[in-house]
C-alpha cells in the first residue's frame, strides 16, 4: 500500500524551499528583464524588449560573448586532450598510478578563490614564480604581465581553469578505459596490430561515450565560468577578460542597471540552453551506439 | 613509448605540485624573507604568518561561519533531497515523473543566472547578511542535483522490498528511515562529499548575501584579505592554506568518496 498523502508531505518542505528560493527568483529574473529597475529603488517602468535590444547593440556585451566563446574553445580542446593523455598513462592500476591520479585530481577540492589567488601569485609580474624563474634562467625577455596584458590575459586564465579541472576529467576517461575488456586489446595485439591501430580501432570507439561526457561537461562548465575571472582580473584589463557572467555582475552591481543585466542573464541562459540541448543529443547518440 | 608516458606523468605532476609547494612554503616565510628570495627555502621557517593572521583577523569566526553554513546546508539538502527522492520512487508513474522533472529542471539554470533576482529577493525579505538565509538559499540551489543523484540510486533499489515493508505494516516513514536510507549509504556519502566541497568553497552565493565582516565565510574572507594584503603574498597564501586544510584532511581520509562524488556530481551539474 502506498500512502500518497504522506509521500506528498515528504516532498513538501523541499518543494517550498526550492520553489521559493530558486524557481521564483528565476521567473522574477525574466520579469525584471522587461523593466528599467535599478535594483534598489521601489519603483520601475516596463520597457518592453528594449533591454534585449540594448544588450545586442552593446559593444561590451559582444566583446564578452566573443571572450566566452574563445575561453570555451581553448578550455574544451586542451582540457579534453590533456585529460585523455593523462588517463591513457594512468589507466592501469598500480601504486604509482593511484598516487598520481590523486595528485592530478587534487586542485578540484580547492576553492576557486584559492586557485585564483594562488595563480595571481604565480603570474605576478614582479615577484611571481614564472617571471622570477625566467629571470633566474636568464630568459627575462620572456617575462610577461600574464594577466595584465590584454593579448594574453584570457588565455592565462584558461590555463588555470585547465590546471584546476583536467584531473577530474581524467577520472572519467579512466573509468571508460577500465571498462574496455583487456582480452580485446590483447587479441588485437597478438594478431599483429600496432599500438596506434589498437587505439584507433578499439580504444577510441569504445571510449567515445566518456569523451562525449567530458566534452559536454567541459563546454558548459567553461561557458558559465565566473569565479576565476572575478578573482584574478575582474574582467580587465580593458574588458580583455570580460565574459557574460562578469558582464552581468558588473552591470547589476557597479552600474545598477538591474533590468539590463537581467536581460543579459536571460540571453546567457538561452545560450546555455542551446549548449545543453546539443549536450543531450550528443550523449544520446553515443549512448545508443556505444 | 613507455618512458614518454613516464616523462609526461612526472612533468604534469610537477605542474600540479609546484604551485602547491610554493604556496605552502611561502606561508612559512617572513615577508622580508619572501621578497628577498621568492623561490628559495624559508630562512628561517616561521609560524609568524599563522599567528598574525589569527590575531589580526577574526579567523576563528570565519572558520566557524564556514563550518556552520557547510554542515547545516549539507544536512538539510541530504535530508530533504532523500525524502523527495524516496517519495518520487514510491509514487512512480506520472506524478513521480512530474515531481522529478520539476526538480531536475533546475539543473539547467546555474546560480549565475539567478544571482540578480536572488539578491533582490533576499533584500526585500530583509534576509541580507544573515547566515541562516545563506544556508537556505544554498540548500535550495543544491536540491536539483541531489534529487537527481539520489533518485537515480533509489530507483535501483528493489521496489518489492519496499512493498514488502509496507505489507508488514511499516509506514512510509519507517520504510524510508529504516530501510531505504541505510541501503543508500554509498550514494549518500558520495553526494555528501560533493556537497561539502561545493558549499565550503562557494563564492557566488555568499558574495551576494553577506557583507559585514563578522559574517564572512572563508572564501569571502580571502577576497577581503586580497584587498588588505595587496603586497603581502605570504599572509594571503597563509589564508589559502588555512581555507584548504579541512578539505585536504577530508580528501586524504575519504579519497574514494571525493573522487567518485565530485566527478559524478559535477558531471551531472
Amino acid at each position: 500500500m502506498i500512502n500518497r498523502k504522506i509521500l506528498w508531505l515528504f516532498m513538501l518542505p523541499g518543494i517550498v524551499l526550492y520553489t521559493g528560493l530558486f524557481v521564483y527568483p528565476a521567473l522574477s529574473g525574466l520579469f525584471y528583464s522587461f523593466t528599467n529597475w535599478d535594483g534598489v529603488s521601489p519603483s520601475y517602468d516596463f520597457v518592453g524588449i528594449s533591454n534585449y535590444k540594448e544588450s545586442f547593440d552593446s559593444i561590451i556585451f559582444r566583446k564578452a560573448f566573443l571572450n566566452n566563446i574563445k575561453f570555451m574553445i581553448v578550455v574544451v580542446v586542451i582540457q579534453t586532450i590533456v585529460s585523455l593523455v593523462l588517463a591513457l598513462i594512468l589507466a592501469k592500476n598500480s601504486k604509482t598510478s593511484v598516487f598520481f591520479r590523486a595528485l592530478y585530481f587534487f586542485p578540484a577540492i580547492l576553492s576557486s578563490v584559492s586557485v585564483g589567488l594562488i595563480w595571481s601569485f604565480i603570474y605576478d609580474p614582479s615577484i611571481g614564480l614564472i617571471n622570477t624563474g625566467l629571470q633566474h634562467a636568464g630568459l627575462e625577455q620572456l617575462a610577461k604581465s600574464w594577466t595584465g596584458d590584454a593579448k594574453i590575459a584570457l588565455y592565462s586564465i584558461a590555463f588555470v581553469q585547465i590546471w584546476a579541472h583536467a584531473g577530474q576529467m581524467m577520472i572519467i576517461f579512466i573509468a571508460g578505459l577500465q571498462a574496455i575488456p583487456g582480452e580485446l586489446v590483447e587479441a588485437a595485439r597478438i594478431d599483429g596490430a600496432t599500438r596506434l591501430q589498437v587505439f584507433r580501432k578499439i580504444t577510441w570507439p569504445l571510449l567515445a561515450p566518456s569523451a562525449a561526457i567530458v566534452i559536454s561537461y567541459t563546454t558548459i562548465q567553461s561557458f558559465k565560468a565566473f569565479d576565476l575571472i572575478f578573482v584574478m582580473t575582474d574582467g580587465g584589463p580593458n574588458y580583455a577578460t570580460e565574459i557574460l557572467t562578469t558582464y552581468i555582475y558588473h552591470l547589476a552591481f557597479s552600474n545598477y542597471s538591474f533590468g539590463l543585466a537581467s536581460a543579459g542573464s536571460m540571453i546567457f541562459l538561452i545560450l546555455l540552453g542551446i549548449l545543453t540541448f546539443f549536450q543531450f543529443r550528443a550523449l544520446r547518440r553515443d549512448g545508443a551506439t556505444g | 613509448m613507455k618512458w614518454v608516458g613516464r616523462i609526461i606523468m612526472i612533468l604534469y605532476g610537477l605542474l600540479i605540485a609546484a604551485p602547491l609547494y610554493f604556496v605552502v612554503v611561502s606561508s612559512f616565510k617572513t615577508s622580508q624573507g619572501f621578497y628577498a628570495s621568492p623561490l628559495g627555502w624559508p630562512q628561517p621557517w616561521s609560524l609568524q604568518n599563522f599567528i598574525t593572521i589569527f590575531q589580526a583577523q577574526p579567523m576563528l569566526q570565519y572558520f566557524w561561519n564556514s563550518a556552520r553554513v557547510t554542515l547545516f546546508t549539507v544536512a538539510i539538502v541530504l535530508f530533504l533531497g532523500s525524502l523527495i527522492s524516496y517519495a518520487i520512487v514510491r509514487l512512480g508513474g506520472r506524478l513521480g515523473k512530474f515531481a522529478f522533472a520539476y526538480f531536475v529542471a533546475g539543473l539547467i539554470i546555474p546560480s549565475q543566472v539567478i544571482m540578480l533576482p536572488l539578491y533582490s529577493l533576499v533584500r526585500q525579505l530583509g534576509w541580507s547578511d544573515n547566515l541562516t538565509a545563506l544556508i537556505f538559499v544554498s540548500a535550495a540551489g543544491l536540491l536539483p542535483l541531489t534529487v537527481f543523484t539520489l533518485t537515480g540510486f533509489m530507483e535501483m533499489l528493489s521496489k518489492e522490498m519496499m512493498e514488502a515493508g509496507s505489507m508488514d505494516g511499516a509506514g512510509e516513514w519507517k520504510i524510508y528511515w529504516r530501510l531505504v536510507l541505510p541501503l543508500s549509504g554509498p550514494s549518500l556519502s558520495a553526494t555528501a562529499a560533493f556537497l561539502f566541497v561545493m558549499v565550503w568553497n562557494d563564492l557566488l552565493i555568499p558574495l551576494l548575501l553577506l557583507n559585514s565582516t563578522e559574517k564572512l565565510t572563508l572564501p569571502l574572507a580571502l577576497m577581503q584579505f586580497r584587498g588588505e594584503y595587496v603586497t603581502d603574498y605570504t599572509m594571503l597564501l597563509t589564508g589559502v592554506v588555512i581555507t584548504a586544510l579541512p578539505m585536504v584532511i577530508l580528501f586524504t581520509f575519504l579519497q574514494r568518496f571525493f573522487v567518485t562524488g565530485l566527478t559524478a556530481g559535477s558531471v551531472k551539474g
